[in-house]
């Protein structure tokens, strides 16, 4: 570096800082500085608080000094760069680090620590790694940005609910028939868009995403509209209910197997329903790369008109994994139907959406791993720091920024080829 | 000369806008030839190859690829629907799969045999064909292919990260995998040194002669074209100037003025 | 007939708001072809900053409605303008060479950013406002349905001719307007010639977010009441619009505007309130499978 370049330096950085500092500034001085309440009287006041405004520009300004300073000392690859390597030394251990975390999830009920709580917790993620799977079919396999998934997460768990609640059939009748008619609603209304570009595809299925709610919203005599659906049958021991007082004629789970009645039974239950439920979806992925058609959704996702040349059918290829993820998002819904018991439109807004695919972009999109680790923070953190829920979705938001700045790569950074002719 | 015609193109047009793109065109290719379709810049050539593979659909003029004596009219089918026809191409700006490996473009290649070997993909989720001997099947052609090129070291390497000849090489191999009638190359030789134009000279001559294909060649490379064409195609401004052996074409005083004129003939 | 044209003049007021907001769709997607999905979180900005400034105006009096108007207006562009800016410098530039999708889902992180980072410093309440602009006329009065025009609606349509007519002279007369046609053309051309590409492509996220933000402005004084929320469906539905006039083409963005103002009116009129946002979802699926190009838009040939 020379003397020159070094004493150009200082006023460089005080400059960008200063219009850092400034701009920083001017974005919060009324969105943050002024917060407007409620007097009680139904008009507004203001509360001022410029100091956090203050603090954050100086913050920003800080933070400019302190990238242009890292610039300068390392001109050498960017950060994304740097990690690679050690993805990479990551990505060699992952084997074992795999099989650790599975032994882990199928022992987790078992452990001192899992009391109804941390259970729960573990089903509410586990729900998210599902969906998370079923996702990266679309996204991270057949390269479809889907912003309308929570779509089919509703209709499996309202053909579950109604399925169930209307002609009594039992949960593991009703969860393919859930799977089934998520994947054919992925059919109806894939078929007339899947020949869009991607970025009018995205835009399309989140626009399905809000119809399926405004119609369950507004079908009042078969959704039960705004107040959703009650009393949806909780699921059984393949016949033997998870109760105290079994109906006459019928024997429960506990006196089945001879234990007094406990209702971590059905949590339990729940549990590994749920973590069976993920790995098949998991299983079947990882098959499907190494069958025709995965292989065909990955080429499709490096480039569509190459695949046209060699025969592949974009559309019918597009629309197979379009109802595949349908499918996964629907046996998805239907669980989360049962386990909850009651239903409504509030949990299919496209805040869910974002969030599935928030744990794909930042799960590494096309990692089955990924999508785990995603998953996890972003459930588990919330539960531990309860100040973190209210910034939870401000750093996803940030947070897949952040990803697609940092990994200029494309979907999938380091991909694992699916086939080997050199060992 | 009495191979029997491959490919029937007659009174094609295609204009965008106002602009006319192909007028009037009409040529045979021939089966176990190399046809090769030259012309000044500008003068349609790519054109015909997005109308042949269904990219666009050109308002007049049909075209069409006889296969054991059956036409088959190819204006009216899809663009996957021509690849299974048997119509296989390459591109100027090279598509391959560059985040797939060079063995998995060619698998890729053979999707439609191999769809059909795993039953539609459901007969071997559910262990119902015997999937495997097809893949080993698809993996032999595939290293077939690869050695033929000259890639079977890089089969592991993603397509994205091979040199650019290499590139070139592999996706004339990849369009080979689908087993085509006709193979259609939008200049292969572009980009590629001395050395790797001479032995795409060789490898396009092979794939004729063993496999008795047709070639549907753009190219200009005056040394490939000359070197291996066995019938000529000229066009000039979406116009057909001139139509022959490579011989009578090069002394075509049209084809000179036209396009010749401006570099040296040979 | 009343009712109907009852029903026109508030289509218009509604379509002239989705016009506005359309065109900064538009213009992106012209010039660096990628949706710009945190565009509807700068127009629910720009609301706030209305709301804002009209109640620390409120508190502190002495201004009159017009001059006040003119202040909420200028603070309301220039705050929004800085997030156009620096949405596109943070969250686009470095995207430029990236994989197709990358850009839309940064867009998306953007929008869920913004959306959550308004609600956690002004609260997820909504937010109402006194009317600032009162009274109307009465334009007919047939049976007891009188049809009324609304100052608002007044100053509605005349802000956005202004709007319109000064944009179309930036674009057909300014170096800007010369430069931002260049980029849209050939971005790598353009900065062989002399362009200034960046300046241009950031030049424009400016001039579509200002839009915005009097589209955001117009919305607090045409309803009353906003929220941190109102980003996500306006900016659908003007992404509608744009796209139903032919995205690229800024004449049919304020078509497209009006177009959906008027269907998701008459249709809440004569059909059903609760389903006039599938109204318009499906005008956008109809759209882009049957009229991909739009109404007024240029046909894309894609190069093979």
């Amino acid at each position: 570096m020379s003397a020159a370049a070094a004493d150009d330096f200082l006023p460089r950085a005080a400059k960008e800082a200063a219009a850092t500092a400034l701009m920083v500034f001017v974005l919060g001085v009324l969105i943050v500085g002024a917060r407007t309440f409620d007097d009680g009287g139904g008009h507004l006041a203001i509360e001022w608080r410029m100091q956090v405004v203050a603090m954050g520009a100086a913050l920003a300004a800080l933070g400019r000094v302190g990238i242009l300073f890292w610039r300068r000392h390392d001109p050498g690859p960017g950060l994304a760069e740097k990690w690679r390597p050690a993805a990479a030394a990551l990505d060699r251990r992952m084997g074992w680090l795999i099989w650790l975390g599975l032994g882990f999830a199928l022992a987790l009920p078992a452990l001192p620590f899992a009391d109804r709580y941390v259970v729960d917790t573990a089903i509410q993620v586990l729900i998210y790694v599902m969906l998370g799977w079923g996702l990266n079919v679309v996204v991270g396999l057949a390269g479809l940005l889907d912003l309308g998934y929570v779509a089919f997460y509703a209709v499996g768990a309202y053909s579950y609910a109604l399925l169930a609640k209307t002609f009594g059939f039992s949960f593991w009748i009703c969860l393919p028939l859930a799977g089934i008619l998520a994947a054919f609603t992925g059919v109806l209304l894939g078929f007339p868009v899947l020949r869009l570009r991607g970025d009018y595809l995205a835009i399309v299925t989140l626009g399905f995403g809000e119809i399926i709610r405004i119609v369950l919203t507004n079908w009042v005599d078969l959704t039960g509209g705004p107040n959703g659906l009650s009393g949806i049958p909780r699921p059984s021991f393949f016949g033997f209910p998870f109760t105290a007082n079994p109906p006459e004629g019928s024997t429960s789970f506990h006196e089945l197997v001879g234990l007094d009645f406990n209702p971590m039974h059905r949590i339990v239950f729940l549990y590994f329903v749920i973590l069976a439920l993920a790995l098949v979806t998991n299983y079947f992925t990882q098959r499907m790369r190494r069958l025709p058609l995965g292989r065909a959704w990955e080429a499709l996702r490096e480039d569509e008109i190459a695949c046209t040349a060699l025969g592949i059918n974009p559309t019918n290829t597009k629309l197979s994994a379009f109802a595949i993820g349908a499918m996964f998002g629907g046996f998805a819904g239907a669980f989360f139907a049962t386990r909850q018991g009651f239903i409504s439109p509030e949990s299919f807004s496209f805040f869910e959406s974002a969030l599935i695919l928030a744990i794909v972009v930042l799960g590494g999109m096309g990692s089955q791993v990924g999508v785990v680790v995603a998953a996890l923070v972003l459930v588990v953190l919330p539960e531990w720091f309860r100040a973190f829920a209210e910034y939870r979705m401000l750093v996803f938001g940030a947070g897949m920024v952040l990803i697609m700045v940092l990994r200029p790569h494309g979907l999938v950074a380091d991909r694992a080829p699916t086939v080997r002719l050199h060992g | 000369m009495a191979e029997p015609a491959l490919l029937t193109v007659e009174r094609l047009a295609m204009r965008f806008g106002g602009i006319v793109a192909i007028d009037d065109l009409s040529f045979v290719a021939a089966n176990r030839q190399i046809t090769a379709i030259i012309g000044p810049n500008g003068a349609g050539k790519t054109t015909v190859f997005n109308c042949l593979t269904g990219f666009y659909k050109p308002p007049i003029g049909r075209m069409t690829l006889w296969r054991e004596g059956q036409p088959l009219y190819l204006e009216r089918l899809d663009g996957f629907r021509i690849a299974r026809a048997g119509v296989a191409r390459t591109f100027q700006n090279i598509r391959l799969f560059p985040r797939m490996t060079a063995l998995e473009n060619l698998i890729v290649a053979q999707h439609n045999r191999l769809m059909r070997a795993s039953g539609y993909t459901l007969g071997a989720l559910l262990g119902l064909v015997p999937y495997a001997a097809a893949e080993s099947g698809a993996i032999d052609r595939a290293r077939g292919w690869l050695r033929r090129v000259g890639l079977e070291a890089e089969a592991d390497q993603f397509a994205g990260n091979l040199p650019y000849g290499a590139q070139r090489r592999l996706e004339i191999a990849r369009a080979m995998c689908t087993e085509p009638a006709l193979l259609c190359l939008d200049e292969p030789a572009a980009g590629l040194n001395p050395r790797e134009s001479a032995e795409l000279n060789r490898l396009l001559t092979a794939i004729r002669d063993e496999f008795g294909i047709g070639i549907l060649l753009i190219e200009h490379d005056m040394s490939v074209v000359m070197g291996i064409s066995d019938h000529i195609v000229v066009l000039e401004y979406g116009r057909k100037i001139a139509d022959g052996p490579p011989a009578a074409v090069r002394s075509d005083p049209r084809v000179i003025k036209a396009y010749l004129g401006e570099e040296d003939a040979a | 007939m009343a009712f109907f044209l009852q029903q026109l003049i508030n289509g218009v007021t509604l379509g002239s708001i989705y016009g506005l907001i359309a065109i900064g769709y538009t213009m992106v997607y012209g010039i660096i072809g990628m949706i710009n999905f945190a565009h509807g979180e700068v127009y629910m900005i720009g609301a706030f900053v209305a709301v804002i400034v009209f109640t620390v105006l409120a508190s502190v009096g002495g201004m009159g409605v017009v001059g006040g108007l003119l202040l909420v207006l200028i603070a309301a562009m220039a705050i929004t303008a800085a997030y156009g800016w620096s949405i596109e410098r943070v969250a686009y530039r470095p995207l430029r060479r990236s994989f197709r999708l990358a850009p839309l889902i940064s867009a998306i992180g953007m929008s869920i950013l913004l959306q959550n980072y308004v609600q956690l410093s002004q609260g997820a309440r909504i937010k109402p406002l006194q009317p600032i602009i009162e009274g109307g006329m009465i334009l007919m009065d047939r049976g007891g349905f009188a049809v009324r025009l609304s100052y608002i609606q007044i100053f509605i349509f005349l802000l956005t001719l202004a709007l319109m007519a000064a944009f179309a002279l930036i674009i057909a007369k300014t170096p800007l307007g010369r430069a931002q046609r260049a980029c849209e053309q050939d971005r790598t051309m353009a900065a062989l010639l002399g362009v200034d590409v960046d300046r241009t492509i950031s030049l424009t996220f400016v001039v579509g977010a200002m839009l915005a933000a009097v589209a955001g402005v117009m919305v607090t004084l045409y309803y009353g009441v906003i929220d941190f929320f109102i980003g996500f469906l306006a900016g659908l539905k003007a992404f509608t619009a744009a796209v139903l006039g032919g995205i690229g083409s800024l004449p049919g963005a304020v078509l497209g505007g009006l177009l959906i103002g008027l269907i998701e009116t008459f249709w809440s009129a004569y059909f059903s309130v609760e389903y006039k946002d599938v109204a318009a979802f499906a005008i956008l699926v109809i759209v882009l499978v049957f009229l991909p190009t739009g109404l007024l838009g240029r046909p894309e040939v894609e190069k093979v």
